[in-house]
């Protein structure tokens, strides 16, 4: 396989923002049941959910230690290897980059230390709003990421500027109130809820089938359970492709997981299963319920979908289109003053420079693409079409996921209410398995919303393929050695710690607690 | 939006300019002990229950203090994108080495002490202490490198090309700049010690801290006498200063002595280099006579002092090419649309402050020495 720069970058982002998205969602979700429990504990006065929230505290900071380490090569990434992306598009992705550092990380960073270290040092209600203040913090933060992320799906608000060669802002309102923005940000904040809701609820179902810690497992059940049950309706019902209409790629991402290759009157079949086919464009052995597709994909029974072939018809054009933006735009800037530019070359960009980025994809092609060939166009716009294999499926895991998620948590919701949450053990062991799951379902999330965003970096205005960094493919290979080396050894750490502080449990009736070592230590400082 | 023409794109332009100044003062004041800290952990704790009083004394904050750098990073995307497309992608092995550090700190913090054992916490130590040097010594060679000249082009679609190596950063001038960095953080983290601290680990930072503070005035005035003598750059015409963002369109050229011309424009800018060479001294005094708000205190002066000098220095070039000075990055040629760096600076107004009441609140709750009693008994500190 020869992999070039552009696979790479891809390869080494791809790797740390799974990564990275292991840590975050139970983050997002485990600050807010953390915070519920304080609350809880503020308002009664019981010690027990003190207990818990120091407990569950404890497992919130070896998390997020993780999510502060790897968030870091993110932000870091985007000017070290995709530094074209970093000049086309800075004007407007890197506000909300800074936006989240100035009101969501200091938040979060910054009142994470005196949730650790100040329950001696506050009030009970100080600290109580330091803990939620750690919760809006990265609540916060997951907002602004998708908001760039969004615009990264649906640039809104943006034109290219011929002088200074790349996107700038013209309604920072649109990047804000972005539709795509907004629909990811309730689907991911929940389905960071529901990670961190299957987290406390197996955790708590391990202990119950321990016999251990019952009080404080059942306790944390019952915030779990129906947090939990509002958290994964909200991410199935919410989901994230209620975005996916209000741009061309994005109905392109839809008819992809779908494998839809052909446009279907209204409302449009649910291919359940099958077995897509990139290069015969067919969907083998496909079970199809009716009407489910259109509801899904439009909430409504009139709404056509288009399929990838007209879609690919559609792109074809609008290369077509960008070949004449790209030339007026070659002849714009071969003049110093834009005052001289003549007014129809100046007409021409205006009709056709919101297809730019078409004529951009040709690019893998050729030098120029006013020079390409009909069957170079044609490649091209066949480009616009992402892996369909991988998006049909990761789509169906995802949901299949979702669903369980909502039966498993409903399920011990239910069995809260009526006090019998130990009175059925195979489903407390059913809850440990699932611990895994949620996770699984958030990275075939990522891969769906990323992967289906392909051969775009921003839709319809760059290719990833023009976005990277001009480094060395070795370079950039010894990089993504090193960070899988150190990031397989941490996560290994990591799990080893989580199941040490699980096995050990809550601290209840938090006495000052000296370990023999410690007090060896303290015996040695004092000369005894 | 016809708002943010209240303010010029020029009055921007320097606004922002000025804030990444502040951004980056902020930083390596803040986080500088921090790093410092780390970077001592070692020589001025001995048993293990010293060295967990020096990470406790930065553990509540060091994790809101690298968010100054998260914002740096974030802010120069936003309002300097050219800045950090080729800034980043140019030091990529440096940027790598500094981000293993970054990446391997916060876990050291959090893993160090959660199991016992005097090799698994040994280890950590080792880790904790090079994750202080690493970065202290990448930042101060990346300055020098900026300093220098940076080898990078810029073909006409602004793509960009950087012809040097990882290697070829480590020239003797850069590495001096690096060496200015570490002492200057060595100093500051002492001076935190010395500040946060009592007995024994208290004496040894503070002996620690005497020798990095001398160590940084001689650095740094080396220093300064060699860029005195170094090539800088120059503009060769007047250039428009609210004109697009488009680095190609100026002219200019290496210049002997040129990153003087500004102190010789404005004498008063003199106060800004005088800082880094007087304050370490004064630090040192105040670490030595135990005045330990003087230490802290004029040792972060003296950061913000050789920090802002570097900016004072080469205003308006914020990083210029050796290649052909003509791609350099200007103030006024390389920062985001006249509506972004208002939008951000509203931002900016709006949350800075916030941020400062916060961060002082906090700090004001963990104020107080950590003292190896309460260490050793567990009380109020997690790490």
């Amino acid at each position: 396989m020869d992999l070039d720069i552009v696979d790479l970058s891809r390869l080494q982002f791809a790797i740390t923002a799974l990564y990275h998205f292991l840590f975050v969602p139970l983050t997002i979700g485990l600050a807010v049941i953390v915070a519920i429990m304080e609350t809880v504990y503020v308002m009664t006065g019981r010690t027990i959910w003190r207990d818990m929230t120091k407990f569950w505290g404890v497992l919130f900071g070896i998390n997020f230690a993780m999510g502060v380490a790897t968030g870091v090569v993110m932000e870091f990434q985007f000017g070290m290897n995709w530094s074209y992306y970093s000049h086309y598009v800075g004007d407007i992705f890197g506000a909300p980059l800074a936006i989240e550092g100035l009101m969501a990380f200091f938040l979060e960073a910054t009142f994470v230390g005196l949730f650790f270290f100040g329950w001696d040092r506050m009030t009970k209600l100080q600290h109580l709003a330091a803990t939620w203040l750690v919760a809006i913090g990265s609540n916060f933060s997951a907002l602004w990421i998708l908001i760039a992320n969004g615009w990264m799906q649906n640039p809104v608000g943006a034109a290219f500027n011929p002088q200074t060669m790349r996107m700038e802002v013209n309604d920072f309102f649109a990047v804000l109130t972005n539709p795509v923005a907004q629909a990811k940000f309730v689907h991911t904040v929940s389905a960071g809820y529901t990670v961190a809701s299957i987290f406390v609820l197996g955790i708590s179902a391990w202990y119950l089938l321990k016999g251990r810690h019952v009080a404080l497992a059942k306790r944390s059940m019952t915030v779990a359970a129906s947090f939990g049950l509002a958290a994964s309706l909200s991410v199935v019902v919410l989901g994230d492709e209620s975005g996916y209409l209000s741009s061309e790629h994005q109905k392109m991402k839809l008819a992809a997981i779908e494998a839809m290759w052909e446009t279907e009157p209204a409302p449009a079949a649910f291919t359940a299963v099958g077995i897509p086919d990139s290069a015969a464009r067919e969907t083998h052995y496909a079970v199809h319920i009716p009407w489910v597709m259109g509801l899904i994909g439009t909430r409504s029974l009139n709404t056509e979908i288009p399929g990838i072939n007209d879609l690919v018809l559609g792109a074809q054009d609008r290369i077509t289109s960008g070949i004449k933006a790209y030339d007026a735009l070659q002849t714009i800037r071969s003049f110093k003053k834009p005052a001289d530019v003549p007014a129809d070359v100046v007409t021409t960009f205006e009709d056709h420079g919101a297809n730019l980025g078409y004529a951009l994809l040709l690019m893998r092609y050729t030098d120029d693409p006013r020079k390409a060939t009909s069957a170079q166009i044609e490649q091209a716009a066949a480009d616009t079409v992402p892996p369909v294999g991988p998006l049909f499926w990761s789509f169906r895991i995802m949901v299949a996921l979702g669903m369980f998620f909502i039966a498993l948590t409903a399920t011990f919701f239910v069995l809260s209410a009526r006090h019998k949450l130990d009175a059925y053990p195979w489903l407390l062991k059913l809850a440990v398995l699932a611990i895994p799951l949620p996770w699984i379902a958030a990275e075939c999330g990522w891969i769906v919303a990323e992967l289906g965003r392909q051969p775009w970096i921003i839709e319809g205005v760059l290719p990833t393929a023009m976005a990277v960094s001009n480094l060395g493919a070795g370079t950039v290979l010894f990089t993504i050695a090193v960070f899988v080396a150190i990031y397989t050894v941490m996560f290994g750490i990591e799990m080893v710690l989580m199941r040490k502080a699980i096995l050990k449990g809550p601290v209840e009736e938090s006495e000052p607690h000296l370990s023999a070592y410690t007090q060896k230590l303290v015996d040695a400082y004092s000369g005894k | 939006m016809i708002l943010h023409e209240l303010l010029g794109y020029d009055v921007l332009r320097v606004i922002w300019w000025l804030l990444l100044g502040v951004l980056l003062v902020c930083f390596a004041v803040t986080d500088g002990f921090d790093l410092g800290a780390a970077a001592l952990l070692r020589a001025t704790g001995k048993t293990d229950v010293e060295r967990r009083v020096v990470i406790n004394t930065i553990g509540p904050i060091w994790e809101g203090n690298q968010v100054w750098l998260i914002l740096g990073g974030g802010a120069i995307f936003a309002a300097w994108p050219q800045l950090y497309a080729i800034s980043f992608s140019g030091f990529y092995m440096a940027m790598f080495a500094a981000l293993v550090c970054l990446i391997l700190r916060p876990v050291a913090f959090k893993f160090r002490s959660k199991r016992e054992g005097a090799a698994w916490r040994n280890r950590w130590d080792w880790v904790l202490c090079l994750c202080g040097w690493g970065p202290a010594l990448v930042f101060g060679v990346a300055m020098g490198n900026v300093l220098l000249g940076v080898p990078f082009r810029l073909a006409d679609d602004m793509r960009i090309y950087y012809d040097g190596s990882f290697f070829a950063l480590f020239s003797p001038f850069a590495v001096l700049c690096g060496l200015v960095s570490v002492s200057m953080l060595l100093m500051h983290g002492a001076a935190w010690l010395v500040f946060k601290t009592e007995g024994a680990v208290q004496a040894r930072a503070t002996r620690w801290g005497l020798i990095a503070a001398v160590l940084t005035t001689l650095l740094y005035a080396t220093a300064g006498v060699w860029l005195a003598k170094l090539s800088g750059y120059a503009l060769t015409e007047a250039m428009t200063t609210t004109g697009p963002s488009n680095p190609l369109l100026k002219s200019a050229a290496l210049g002997q002595g040129a990153w003087m011309a500004n102190y010789a424009k404005q004498p008063l800018l003199w106060i800004v280099p005088a800082l880094g060479v007087a304050m370490p001294l004064l630090a040192a005094l105040g670490m030595k006579l135990r005045r330990e708000w003087l230490g802290l205190l004029s040792s972060g002066l003296a950061i913000a002092g050789i920090v802002l000098s570097v900016g004072v220095s080469m205003f308006p070039f914020i990083l210029p090419s050796s290649v052909n000075p003509q791609f350099s990055l200007m103030v006024w040629d390389a920062s985001s649309s006249h509506l972004t760096l208002f939008i951000m600076l509203v931002c900016a107004i709006i949350f800075l402050p916030l941020i400062l009441a916060y961060t002082s609140w906090v700090y004001s709750i963990m104020r107080g020495k950590v003292s190896p009693d309460e260490i050793a008994q567990g009380k109020g500190h997690a790490y």
